[in-house]
């Protein structure tokens, strides 16, 4: 492996991350989209929604990781790619959008119809933003996006054959992996009913995916002849098996109710697919350009990996830390703890040294910024405006706050 | 698998992003503009919001009083709605940037994508801290809650410093050589954290998004009040932002003269643009209000050697005209400095609103009584968004025709896809749907019934 492969491995784990947890967020919605005024049909839609609640956003950067990784180590890929798959994007964009709107929008929902019509809007714009980005996958593998500014067709380069068969696999495991994760939330919880109804729909989605793709190879085979051929020799074919056999393991866990390790083997099954479909193509990544080809200069590559790797030593404590509290139940609405009674401290004189202090501050810092041209005693004086508004802050509005007798406006 | 092609690599990858004859260039630049505007206000929440809803909540440990953490939680649900509108107009904000503009990317990417990726980071830090923030009241210690919150504020500096030094290298491009018409010997390191020319626009966004969040904010309880609503709750929701706003307003000038003197030593075409100067000009003037004509302001008020003494703190300096460039490389004066002096009037206004407060405050210890002052503190919040805008239109317009400042042009990085008008259309009718459901969605949280007694009973 060289250096130049470095950030597609990184884009890969992050396409692997967002296809398993964004897709699951994807598939949370689909399953909000049957409507039923049952309570059983209420209950699903409920944990439906509540189950990706702190994880939501988090789980949507990986999108924005993979695409600044791209243009940053493959820029003219990523120009490639975004100019002439830039229907299928954009398509995929609107349905962030609604998708992002209709989340922040169901917490004021009063009525059951405003609830439904949010919940309609965000499964559609969830079944919706996957198939696009299934359509543009399909049309990078099978070859329809040249090198340059919109070189290949806008609209055949996302609605063909391959890239129709990629969109529906798409949907129907976000729907799959969505199903798993909810029985397991549930099951969680301890509320049967739900982990009986995901664990029917995982089962039945199971087998629809399961049968989208093997419905897909006799297409692939004549449609995009190249990656077919890498599929099914080599490293390509090892990891369709894996694929295949982590989604079968999946299936039977989920049979036994054993949804826990189903979690991480569905994964498995996802993640299998994405590097299978990276090993099918490689050296290339678009007709004509190896990855060496495309890659960035060494100080580039350098400076980005590095910079990752660094910015990964906060993150991933950090991930770690939200999963742990998510899947070990310290966010479901069970466990909630009444406010812990706060014991008020003794109050404190209210004269302080915080007033002259930012008068000095603010005399020091325009002083700095007002009469001097070099940039770096700017900055200095800028950092003292900014103490001026902080110490200004806490003198002014701490004795503001707590003495307002006058109710006057 | 895929055919490799025969001729030398760079002679087609420099073949594929030539300049394209794109007729809808105004479009995509509105486009885009349309998504920064949408996308910057929200932006200044996620500065700002953290900062005030964390001391809120550090008033409610160090006192005890049940109504800071009230306030606390219902402001963190506004937090919450907000950061995830910010979030996809961001993600738009990504697509774009190739969607649009492919040429500038696939030729420049490598020279500031670092940039981006470290705002990826400190965005993914944001996300999962504002997840464990939100749902982790009353499911975290008092003490473990404060302190998920605090990186949520230190990210929101972090990302916003990365997006604009991205704009800073835009403005003032280096870490990079053009030979033969392709970027070699990149240097990123060099061309981000090493080029000075971002730290005046950071400040300046940064006190701009606590002047947009703070009297945005305060704007909507002055509202209230003038109808009646006013109890000790409603006045602590005003002072917090109200305070923080007041202080930085007047900082703001200060660090917009430091501003003004940047652009005049490193982009004096972008200057002469904000006054309308066509010739170079000692001891220039400066119009305020009037329209650029054949190269005159007319119907401007003139104060002589103005402009001078602005761009380079003498009276009688010597400041270069438009005309020192041929016009194909001049910026559209108009829209320049009508954004300038809507930017610089507002601004000037909301300093003199705060430094009102801030003086009534420390003379009389108590808020204004006079309904003028909350009138104008209702108007402030409206205004100050758009001064924002008025702001990074002065500083994206006036660069023009520049993408990557004197290296290329705006209409050699557009796309050569059609349809744009389209696209343009199609996200204008969401985005106005996005802005009606934001307005929906605030005014609901707002009218969710206060539970100052039942926190007041939890907390004993």
């Amino acid at each position: 492996m060289s250096l130049a492969e470095v950030p597609l491995i990184l884009i890969l784990v992050g396409l692997a991350a967002y296809a398993v947890l964004g897709g699951a967020d994807f598939g949370a919605g689909f399953w909000q989209l049957p409507g039923g005024g049952s309570d059983d049909a209420r209950a699903i839609r409920e944990h439906a929604h509540h189950a990706m609640g702190p994880v939501w956003e988090a789980n949507h950067v990986w999108l924005i990781f993979v695409l600044v990784v791209c243009w940053t180590a493959y820029p003219t890929v990523f120009g490639s790619i975004a100019s002439t798959l830039c229907v299928a994007l954009f398509i995929a964009g609107l349905g962030i959008i609604l998708r992002g709107t209709a989340y922040a929008l169901r917490s004021g929902t009063r009525t059951m119809r405003e609830q439904r019509i949010v919940e309609e809007v965000f499964g559609v714009s969830s079944i919706l933003t996957p198939f696009a980005l299934g359509a543009a996958v399909g049309g990078i593998a099978s070859g329809r996006v040249p090198v340059g500014n919109a070189q290949g067709d806008l609209i055949t380069s996302w609605l063909n054959p391959t890239s129709a068969m990629i969109g529906a696999i798409a949907v129907a495991s976000a729907a799959y992996l969505a199903a798993v994760y909810l029985a397991a939330d549930a099951k969680r919880v301890g509320k049967t009913r739900l982990v009986q109804a995901f664990r029917t729909r995982a089962l039945i989605m199971g087998f629809v995916a399961g049968a989208v793709a093997l419905g897909a190879l006799p297409v692939i085979h004549a449609d995009a002849r190249p990656i077919w051929d890498g599929l099914t020799s080599g490293a390509g074919l090892a990891a369709v098996f894996a694929s295949a056999a982590a989604g079968l393991t999946t299936l039977i866990l989920v049979w036994q109710s054993r949804f826990e390790p189903a979690r991480a083997t569905a994964a498995v099954a996802v993640s299998a697919i994405i590097a299978g479909w990276a090993l099918a193509q490689r050296p290339y990544l678009l007709p004509g350009l190896t990855v060496d080809e495309a890659a960035a200069g060494r100080s580039t590559l350098i400076t980005l990996i590095v910079g990752i790797a660094l910015g990964a030593l906060l993150l991933v404590p950090s991930l770690a830390l939200l999963f742990d509290l998510v899947l070990k139940g310290r966010f479901d609405a069970e466990a909630e703890e009444p406010a812990a009674a706060v014991a008020a401290p003794p109050p404190r004189p209210q004269r302080s040294l915080l007033l002259p202090v930012a008068g000095g501050c603010a005399v020091v810092g325009a002083v700095l910024m007002f009469f001097f041209d070099s940039a770096w005693l700017n900055v200095v004086g800028a950092l003292f405006l900014f103490a001026f508004i902080a110490t200004g802050f806490v003198a002014l509005a701490r004795p503001a706050v707590a003495s307002g007798t006058d109710d006057q406006a | 698998m895929i055919a490799a092609g025969h001729l030398p690599l760079a002679t087609i990858v420099a073949q594929a992003f030539q300049p394209v004859d794109q007729n809808y260039l105004l479009q995509a630049r509105q486009m885009q503009a349309l998504s920064f505007a949408t996308h910057i206000p929200l932006v200044c929440f996620g500065i700002a919001f953290p900062a005030m809803v964390v001391f809120v909540e550090w008033l409610h440990l160090r006192t005890g009083d049940p109504l800071y953490r009230t306030l606390a939680r219902r402001w963190s649900k506004v937090m919450a709605a907000l950061f995830a509108v910010g979030v996809v107009t961001g993600t738009i904000l990504s697509f774009e940037l190739g969607l649009l503009w492919p040429n500038f990317m696939a030729t420049f990417g490598d020279v500031f994508g670092l940039a981006f990726a470290i705002e990826g980071i400190s965005f993914f830090l944001e996300a999962i801290f504002i997840g464990v923030y939100i749902y982790g009241w009353g499911h975290l210690s008092p003490r473990a809650h404060l302190l998920s919150g605090i990186p949520i504020v230190i990210t929101g500096f972090t990302g916003s410093w990365m997006v604009i030094m991205v704009n800073g290298w835009m403005n003032h491009p280096t870490g990079f050589t053009v030979r033969g018409g392709q970027v070699v010997d990149v240097h990123p390191f060099h061309a981000l954290f090493e080029n000075s020319y971002f730290w005046h626009e950071l400040v300046h966004m940064y006190l701009a998004g606590y002047m947009v969040a703070g009297f945005m904010t305060a704007s909507v309880y002055a509202w209230g009040a003038l109808r009646g609503r006013w109890g000790r709750y409603e006045r602590t929701a005003l002072v917090i932002p109200l305070t923080i706003a007041a202080l930085a307003s007047p900082v703001q000038v200060v660090v917009g003269d430091w501003n003004g003197r940047t652009v005049a030593d490193n982009q004096p075409i972008k200057l002469a643009a904000l006054e309308g100067l066509s010739k170079t000009t000692k001891g220039a003037p400066e119009h305020i209000l009037g329209w650029y004509t054949n190269g005159e302001v007319e119907y401007g008020i003139k104060i002589p050697n103005l402009l001078s003494l602005l761009a380079y703190h003498d009276p009688n300096a010597e400041v270069q005209g438009l005309d020192t460039v041929p016009k194909r490389d001049q910026p559209p004066v108009n829209v320049v400095r009508f954004s300038f002096q809507t930017m610089v009037g507002v601004g000037t206004g909301l300093a003199l609103l705060g430094v009102f407060y801030l003086v009534a405050w420390l003379r009389l210890r108590r808020l204004p009584r006079s309904r003028w002052f909350y009138l104008a503190v209702g108007a402030a919040g409206p205004l100050a968004i758009v001064a924002l805008i008025a702001g990074w239109i002065t500083t994206e317009v006036g660069r023009q025709p520049w993408i990557v400042y004197h290296v290329m042009r705006t209409e050699d990085a557009v796309t050569g896809a059609s349809g744009i008008p389209v696209g343009y259309a199609t996200l204008a009718l969401v985005y106005l749907g996005l802005l009606g459901a934001v307005v929906w969605i605030l005014r609901r949280l707002a009218r969710a019934p206060l539970d100052l007694e039942e926190s007041a009973r939890v907390a004993g």
